[in-house]
């Protein structure tokens, strides 16, 4: 047998062992046993010696192409059984994937505060300052200074708890107007704030009242602020809060610490104003008391109403959720059931 | 007020111009008050007509059942079957025919009654609609009687004023002017620019004696009745009102009683003047004096009920005796009767905020309280006295006396305002000229007075006491232009910067941490009761809290001193629900009274509630694993004391002595050594009281935290050097706490020492009863270089050494 024949073989049965291997080892065991330094290819390469000069680049060739064809061949049956040797392990780490996912915790911020955060966010975006005051307040602030004198029977529109003649829960959260307004330094600008926060009422917990419930007032007070930018800024509040398409309209109303005042109704966001349950059939759903800041209340602030005026509002977040969510009783916002709270879960 | 269309119809052209009941009120919502409801007292209704009683006779079967034949069409008269005792031949009643429908929603069907045919039925005033506080007394068993000359077969409803439409409106306080007729024709004839032909009715003074020789009148303090007049009519014959006054009092929602007493209402309602009616003969002196009440002073008002009057209280006394609570109720012993002859006739105003505090006090609101409250016209008090004496002489044959008895008379000046166009303009956003101010004020019937090209004096009349100042005017021009006409801008001008303060961003992220952490937001009541609000209080647990003067239920009278109480109240709540997972924080006020302050102190907390566990139950984990513990709420104190980024050293330290934690799991949180929270399980015994199951808790006060410096945002560089670590495990004595071993293991460490962590805790079998074994890993780690064996062995010997001197540690 030549050499050329030989190699031949030794390649034919090479590729015989490696193809019939099974197992990573035997792959091994075949490569060692071709391709080792004790394997027989080593060898003719080594007796090369022996051949004629003629002779020897050729054979030298061969060996070599077949050498290269079994390294090939090998590392080829090799990566074939690692892949499914992994695929066999993968397959048996199948897991159900319709099991639950476990589950993590989570905290949701109360719906209430999620629409005073998404009212506080829309004001700040329009340049206004967000002051919190505190909810035992004097009765100076709460009422007097807010043109509320004593006796006057726009206090029997808020049912009050007091602690004594001059202290009490706060009706509302514009004392933080006179406060800011006593504070506010104009020759840097108009003032423009809001206040949140809880209020108290001396009612009879029902669906429809709590004692307990939550206003966003705003005021903006400079020399060129108008009723027309009330309007405006109410819609933009009515808007982002219910939706693009939605309208304002006022109607005159009676608060004392505006002249003019009024109450401020939205489309329907429901039917967009055609006539629903919603809103008894008028097209409208009124949210909110608005007006110009009373000449006196600025006054008693120590503001000049000749110079300076603007507008007030008064929001309700309780009032806008239950109206945006259908929430019937008012009581839930309070009672904390963590199946309601978890309900307004939805990000962004 | 319930205001009638056909009343304003009378005075302005309304459907004439086509403005409908429905329009009207629409217009009323939009330009003046608001608008309760608008309704038809005939709606709902349907086949109720006139039927004539022709002939009636005794039920055979029945004692208290009649059969009427009742003529209900020229050609047709069908057999009813009546119950009233005063169904009577020859009269003509209310009739609902087969197929009507009655105000209860009742269907009216043929039927026999007691073996007797009945095609319909005859009715009532209340079976069609009239409540039975409107529907006339004498009427109040039986069936009404529709006028003789009513078409027989016709709808009753024209007869009884039920084609009206009725708009109840809602007046807010400064619009008193709103509540009557008068005002209403005026605010309209504006508001449409209509002719406005409201009239008044004058009085024929046509008895020779004078009212001055029958009566006098003094007020003891002219604030407390500013004006006060009287009048005397004689030989009153009191009979029924005709059917045109009892409509307009009944579509008014106020119920005819007799002419005398129906005059005044009626004056009331067309003038908003409220009226009262003495009967002469029963004042003894005829000397009227009107005067405050002393304390404790008695008196029966005409509703039966002795009263308890109080200094501030005003009296209208004859001679000292007192015959009425001024403007709010007459008395018993005054009031006029079917038998009366002689009327005196009070018109007059009062204080509105003293009638307001005795109305109020003495729960007798009245039509006529609500109108001094909200004030009176002066322009009017001396025509709504006259036209009443008309209406007495017309309607009662009364002989009305010479002249008017005035004790006090207040001025009915207009009110001279300026008013600068652009001004107008600026505030409202509009672009009026002057001229459209003038038109306006025309269209109101205010006088103006042009000053210069910007200047406007405009005289706001005595009708409208509600306008005082330019700002009312303003309110005037833009209801009258038009809120719709209004255009929507964004205040424009000097730019502002507007945010939250850090205050505000430190509460906000304090509430987002308390989220992240898996806890959900609450928002319980402030108001308590006296001890859940005195409970868990973090810093002086003594401390009383502040108490409601006049609370308005049980539940809620003292504010809260700490948050976990409301909590807990949330969790019984949950659990009483089957929810048993619960996890809860709340951040907000408590309020801290301290001595010599007016307000109590209010602080910022949060707090925390957990039960059952964070998460809920899985199918692939164990669900003791998953109960939350003390740990669990300790774990989430300390992330979020992290998250807050205080700087300044936060320990914990065990308090036995909380009264409403457990004594063994209960920790002070320590900032810097001040106590700042606390965390604990609640004690059982208040566990109880609660309702709640094992719940554990913690609230932290958060003025000291925001107070406090903050570590800033910095960058360390991450060692790229190999860590290595050591484990140790020592046995202990019991009482030997975590804080200590690791005070020791971090005193001694080295600088190369970056971590200390426990990995096991034992107590038990293989150790002594005393005993327990601890496991920490050391971590050392370089910022320089690697660290040899060397280095790390002869830092972790330090360790264990002194952990063998300084606690006692057996190493294991």
């Amino acid at each position: 047998m030549s050499l050329k024949e030989r190699l031949e073989e030794l390649r034919q049965q090479g590729l015989d062992e490696i193809k019939k291997s099974e197992d990573l080892d035997h792959v091994n065991d075949v490569r060692v046993k071709f391709l080792g330094k004790k394997g027989p290819l080593t060898t003719i390469l080594r007796g090369m010696k022996d051949l004629s000069a003629e002779e020897r680049p050729k054979v030298g060739k061969f060996a070599n192409e077949i050498r290269d064809e079994l390294k090939v061949a090998v590392e080829e049956k090799r990566q074939q059984l690692e892949k499914a040797v992994l695929d066999a392990k993968l397959v048996a780490e199948t897991v159900d994937v319709t099991l639950p996912g476990t589950p993590v915790a989570q905290g949701q911020p109360h719906v209430l505060q999620q629409i005073i955060d998404q009212l506080e966010d829309l004001f700040i975006g329009m340049g206004y300052e967000v002051a919190v005051g505190d909810e035992v307040e004097q009765e100076v602030y709460n009422f007097e200074k807010l043109n509320l004198p004593k006796d006057h029977p726009a206090r029997d529109m808020q049912d009050t708890f007091y602690v004594t003649p001059s202290i009490l829960m706060r009706t509302q959260t514009s004392p933080m107007q006179a406060r800011m307004l006593e504070k506010h330094d104009f020759s840097k600008g108009p003032l423009k704030m809001i206040s949140p926060g809880k209020v108290y009422r001396r009612d009879t917990d029902d669906a429809t009242h709590s004692h307990q419930f939550h206003q966003v007032e705003g005021i903006v007070v400079g020399e060129h602020v108008t009723m027309a930018d009330l309007k405006g800024t109410l819609e933009t509040v009515a808007q982002n809060l219910f939706g693009d398409q939605l309208k304002v309209r006022l109607r005159p109303s009676y608060f004392p610490f505006t002249e003019p005042s009024v109450e401020a109704d939205i489309t329907c966001f429901n039917c967009l104003g055609a006539g629903c349950s919603i809103c008894k059939g008028t097209g409208w759903i009124e949210v909110l008391g608005a007006g110009m800041v009373h000449p006196n209340v600025l006054e008693m602030s120590g503001v000049d109403p000749e110079v300076y005026g603007g507008f007030a509002f008064g929001l309700g977040p309780d009032r806008f959720a239950m109206l945006k969510y259908g929430v019937e009783d008012i009581r839930d916002f309070y009672q904390n059931d963590v199946r309601f709270l978890t309900q307004f879960d939805q990000k962004g | 007020m319930k205001v009638s269309y056909q009343w304003l119809n009378h005075y302005l052209p309304l459907e004439e111009n086509g403005i409908n009941p429905t329009e009207l009120a629409e217009k009323i919502a939009r330009s003046s008050v608001d608008i309760n409801d608008v309704y038809s007292p005939q709606n709902g209704l349907k086949k109720v007509v006139v039927g004539l009683v022709e002939s009636v006779r005794d039920h055979p079967q029945a004692d208290h059942l009649h059969i009427a034949q009742v003529k209900i069409a020229d050609d047709t008269t069908v057999q009813i079957v009546c119950g009233a005792p005063n169904l009577k031949a020859g009269k003509k009643v209310i009739t609902a025919l087969k197929g009507a429908k009655l105000a209860d929603g009742t269907k009216i069907r043929k039927s026999k009654l007691r073996g007797e045919e009945s095609n319909g039925m005859l009715c009532a005033l209340q079976e069609i609609g009239f409540t039975d506080k409107v529907a006339p007394k004498a009427y109040e068993e039986g069936l009404w009687y529709l006028p003789d000359d009513a078409k027989v077969g016709a709808p009753v409803f024209s007869y009884l004023g039920m084609d009206d439409t009725i708009i109840d409106t809602d007046v807010t306080p400064n619009r008193g002017d709103m509540l009557s007729i008068y005002g209403n024709v005026n605010d309209l004839a504006a508001i449409y620019d209509l002719k406005n032909s409201f009239t008044s009715h004058a009085v024929v003074e046509n008895s020779s004696e004078k009212t001055a020789d029958l009566i006098s009148a003094t007020v003891e303090d002219q604030d407390v009745a500013p004006t006060y007049k009287m009048r005397v009519i004689k030989n009153v014959q009191i009979q029924d009102s005709p059917l045109w006054l009892q409509i307009r009092l009944w579509n008014a929602g106020i119920r005819p009683i007799n002419n005398v007493v129906d005059v005044t209402n009626y004056i009331l309602i067309k003038y908003g003047q409220p009226l009262h009616s003495f009967d002469y003969d029963k004042l003894a002196n005829h000397e009227i004096k009107v005067r405050h009440a002393k304390e404790g002073e008695k008196f029966t008002t005409l509703d039966g009920e002795e009263q308890q009057l109080k200094t501030q209280d005003i009296l209208v006394c004859d001679g000292e005796r007192p015959a009425a609570l001024a403007g709010t109720m007459g008395g018993e012993e005054t009031k006029v009767t079917d038998q009366t002859v002689n009327v005196a006739l009070e018109a007059a105003i009062f204080d509105p905020v003293m009638v307001r505090k005795q109305a109020r006090r003495l729960d007798l609101h009245s039509e006529s309280s609500m109108r001094f409250e909200r004030g009176i016209n002066p322009e009017t008090v001396e025509v709504a006295l006259n036209e009443a004496a008309y209406w007495l002489s017309e309607l009662a044959g009364g002989e009305v006396t010479k002249g008017i008895v005035t004790a006090t008379e207040a001025p009915a000046n207009s009110t001279p305002i300026e008013l600068s166009t652009s001004k107008v303009n600026a505030v409202l956003g509009l672009t009026l000229s002057q001229e459209d101010l003038v038109e306006i004020f025309d269209r109101l019937k205010f006088d103006v007075q042009k000053e210069h090209d910007d200047q406007l004096t405009v005289y706001a009349p005595a009708r409208r006491w509600d306008i005082s100042i330019k700002a009312d005017l303003y309110e005037e021009i833009a209801r009258i232009y038009g809120y719709d006409n209004i255009p929507s801008t964004l205040p424009a001008g000097t730019r502002t910067l507007g945010g939250l303060n850090e205050r505000q961003r430190f509460l906000k992220a304090s509430r987002h941490v308390m989220q992240g952490v898996g806890l959900n937001q609450a928002i319980s009541y402030s108001l308590l009761t006296k001890e859940q609000a005195a409970q868990f209080q973090v810093n002086n647990q003594d401390g009383e809290p502040m108490m409601l003067d006049y609370p308005m239920s049980s539940d809620h009278v003292a504010t809260r001193m700490n948050i976990v109480a409301g909590l807990l109240i949330d969790i019984a709540y949950n659990v009483a629900r089957q929810v048993g997972n619960v996890a809860l924080y709340e951040q907000g006020r408590v309020f801290l009274p301290e001595d010599g302050q007016e307000r109590p102190t209010e602080e910022e907390h949060v707090a925390g509630a957990v039960t059952g566990s964070l998460t809920a139950a899985s199918w692939n984990q164990e669900d003791d694993d998953n109960q939350a513990d003390f740990f669990t709420v300790k774990g989430i104190v300390e992330r979020y004391l992290h998250n807050m980024a205080v700087e300044g050293e936060i320990s914990y330290q065990a308090n036995h002595n909380r009264a409403d934690l457990h004594p063994g799991r209960c920790a002070d949180v320590l900032l810097d050594g001040q106590v700042v929270g606390y965390i604990g399980q609640v004690h059982p015994t208040v566990a109880k009281q609660y309702r709640v199951p094992v719940t554990y808790v913690f609230e932290l006060n958060l003025e000291p935290l925001l107070s406090a410096d903050k570590r800033d945002k910095h960058y360390d560089l991450i060692s790229k050097y190999p860590a290595i670590t050591r484990d140790v495990a020592i046995s202990v004595d019991q009482d030997v706490t975590n804080a200590q071993i690791v005070a020791v293991i971090k005193e001694i460490g080295g600088s190369y020492l970056k971590a200390v962590r426990l990995f096991d805790l034992y107590k038990g079998n293989f150790l002594p009863a005393n005993k327990k074994s601890m496991a920490y890993t050391l971590t050392y780690q370089d910022g320089q270089g690697t660290l040899t064996e060397d280095q790390v062995n002869a830092a972790f010997e330090k360790v264990v050494e002194h952990l063998k001197q300084e606690v006692g540690a057996e190493i294991r």
